[in-house]
């Protein structure tokens, strides 16, 4: 039984980092917040003043905004179906009976810990270049011209790169989950006649939707910081056609200088990310309980 | 009933397995490989890189050439120190909360979860011009600071699923056999605390090691680590593929070696308990 002394010992073990954590979020948010409602830019350093909305009613009507933002969709979302879809597959691979299993399975994970600007650059350099890149020589050799990737198909090139980075994760956790499957259970279903369909449809499916929820939770929350793979493949180009929400703040704050639009920006992209947030933190909540 | 697997299914499975497998590790070998040859030989289509000659010469290249020694330690020294300073906050309250749980502790537990749903870019402005105004920018402190605080929620809540596992009948035990809280704490506790805290210490390693906003938007030359040093190669001079690819050999093999042994880690540290 905790005594009063040790309650009180307690709270000021946990006092630094809830203090440190708390001046880490509230004030930079804080003054995020009050930036994006001046005017602001570190180029014209005279001009400074309350102006409303005005920074928000820019940013959100710019077209670069719904372009940002239609690109920030389809690089998570592709990035999802794919690591989803495949690592669904991969998993289910994985936990069959093969041989050298355990290398296999460090294959496949090896990506997650390549950092983002060496696998960004490797693609771009040794795969994706129509000169010299790997792709350019399977198309040579069957006949075809080359094609260049990232002036051609700037995103999906690079929601190709991010799924690479992510597939393993993705596999890694619903390898997890299926392993913890009672195998009993499979085995009953299988006696009673169920079909490998159906005992994947009934049975593994159910089981596994807890798991890929959470994979699609985590990963949205850490795909909408997607930086480093578009700065140095594309530069959000060519035009806006690689440019996500995230690195469209970055270009107005410090490359245009403009701290109050940057900051309406993010700030938008803070609304964004919470409403992703709100539904990760339930499902942890739920499990924390039990 | 023990299943019967047919060996031809196996056979077959393995195959699958190991081809999936090979390709997705391919485009990591073949930097690995383009990192042992010549410039002149890296561009050439892959059968000729694979028949030409073998050199270690990339690798002195690119040590001679920028110094790249110096932004290695950068690498260790920022996430190494970001991840000490993360466990010397952290373990404290990991172990309070976990220990003497109150009322509160899953609130706590849960609103410092919440501070690592904030985008960075949410905070990009401020951080930056504070750190231009205290004269940060570009130092390996401010890193750590930031890298720090960053991990500090992983870092506690990791900590915090491990030493939840710890039996709390053990230190009763260790109560009734007459130990002082001093004894409990460095014969008991710690011997059982110490495989959490080293997983907590390698996956947020990892972590650090492969940060790739804060890491390329607050530092230049002197405190770039291995991915800023890198993100240069975007847009570099005449030939470059081998050069990259032993800057980049070596800036990916140690937390290769490191991250095979923390796939258990991975799970645990980056679902927050959520899948086990």
């Amino acid at each position: 039984m905790s005594t009063h002394a040790s309650r009180a010992a307690a709270r000021l073990m946990i006092s630094p980092s809830v203090i440190l954590l708390f001046l880490w979020m509230a004030v930079p948010l804080g003054m995020t917040l009050w930036f994006s409602f001046q005017r602001y830019n570190l180029l014209m350093p005279g001009q400074t003043g309350f102006v409303g909305f005005q920074n928000y009613e820019y940013f959100l009507t710019d077209p670069a905004f719904f372009t940002a933002l239609w690109n920030t969709l389809f690089l998570v979302g592709g990035v999802l179906l794919i690591t989803i879809i495949g690592g669904m597959l991969l998993a289910l691979l994985l936990d069959q009976a093969i041989f050298g299993q355990g290398i296999v399975r460090v294959l496949v994970i090896a990506p997650f810990f390549v950092m983002p600007t060496v696998s960004a650059l490797v693609w771009k350099n040794f795969f994706f270049n129509p000169v010299s890149g790997i792709f350019a020589y399977i198309a040579n050799f069957f006949g075809f011209p080359a094609y260049d990737f990232l002036a051609q198909a700037p995103l999906l090139s690079i929601t190709l790169i991010v799924a690479w980075q992510w597939l393993p994760f993705a596999t890694l956790i619903l390898l997890t989950a299926l392993q913890s499957l009672d195998s009993e259970q499979l085995e009953a279903a299988e006696m009673d006649g169920a079909s490998i369909f159906s005992r994947f449809i009934y049975i593994m499916v159910p089981h596994l939707s807890r798991a890929a929820t959470v994979v699609i939770l985590i990963q949205t929350i850490f795909l909408l910081s997607t930086f480093a793979e578009i700065l140095v493949t594309t530069n959000g180009g060519p035009g806006n056609a690689s440019t996500t929400l995230t690195y469209l703040v970055y270009v107005q704050s410090l490359l245009q200088f403009d701290v109050g639009g940057g900051a309406a920006g993010g700030i938008v992209a803070v609304i964004l990310a919470n409403i992703v947030a709100i539904f990760l933190m339930r499902m942890i909540g739920k499990n924390l309980e039990t | 009933m023990a299943r019967k697997i047919s060996n031809r299914r196996k056979i077959i499975m393995t195959v699958l397995a190991w081809s999936i497998g090979f390709l997705i590790f391919f485009p990591i070998l073949w930097t690995i490989i383009l990192s042992f040859k010549t410039e002149g030989d890296a561009i050439k289509t892959p059968l000729q890189v694979l028949s030409s000659h073998w050199t270690f010469e990339s690798y002195a290249l690119v040590q001679e050439r920028s110094n790249y020694f110096r932004h290695f330690m950068n690498s260790v020294i920022i996430s190494f120190g970001s991840v000490i300073l993360a466990l010397v906050i952290g373990i404290p309250s990991a172990w309070a909360m976990a220990f003497v749980p109150g009322k509160g502790t899953k609130n706590v537990l849960m609103w410092m979860l919440s501070t690592k749903m904030m985008p960075a870019v949410g905070v990009l402005i401020p951080i930056y011009l504070m750190f231009r105004d205290w004269g940060l920018l570009d130092t390996r402190t401010g890193l750590i600071i930031v890298l720090c605080l960053m991990n500090l929620p992983i870092v506690i809540w990791m900590l915090y699923t491990y030493f939840k596992e710890i039996p709390s009948e053990i230190l009763e035990a260790a109560r009734m056999d007459g130990a002082g809280l001093r004894s409990e704490i460095l014969y008991v506790l710690t011997p059982m605390a110490v495989p959490g805290i080293a997983s907590t210490l390698l996956l947020n390693v990892i972590l650090s090691w492969n940060e790739a906003f804060w890491t390329l938007n607050l530092t230049a030359a002197k405190a770039a680590p291995l991915t800023a040093f890198i993100a240069a190669y975007s847009s570099p001079e005449g030939l470059f593929y081998a050069k990259l690819s032993a800057a980049s050999t070596l800036a990916i093999a140690p937390i290769l070696i490191l991250g095979w042994f923390s796939q258990k880690q991975l799970v645990r540290g980056l679902t927050f308990g959520a899948v086990k």
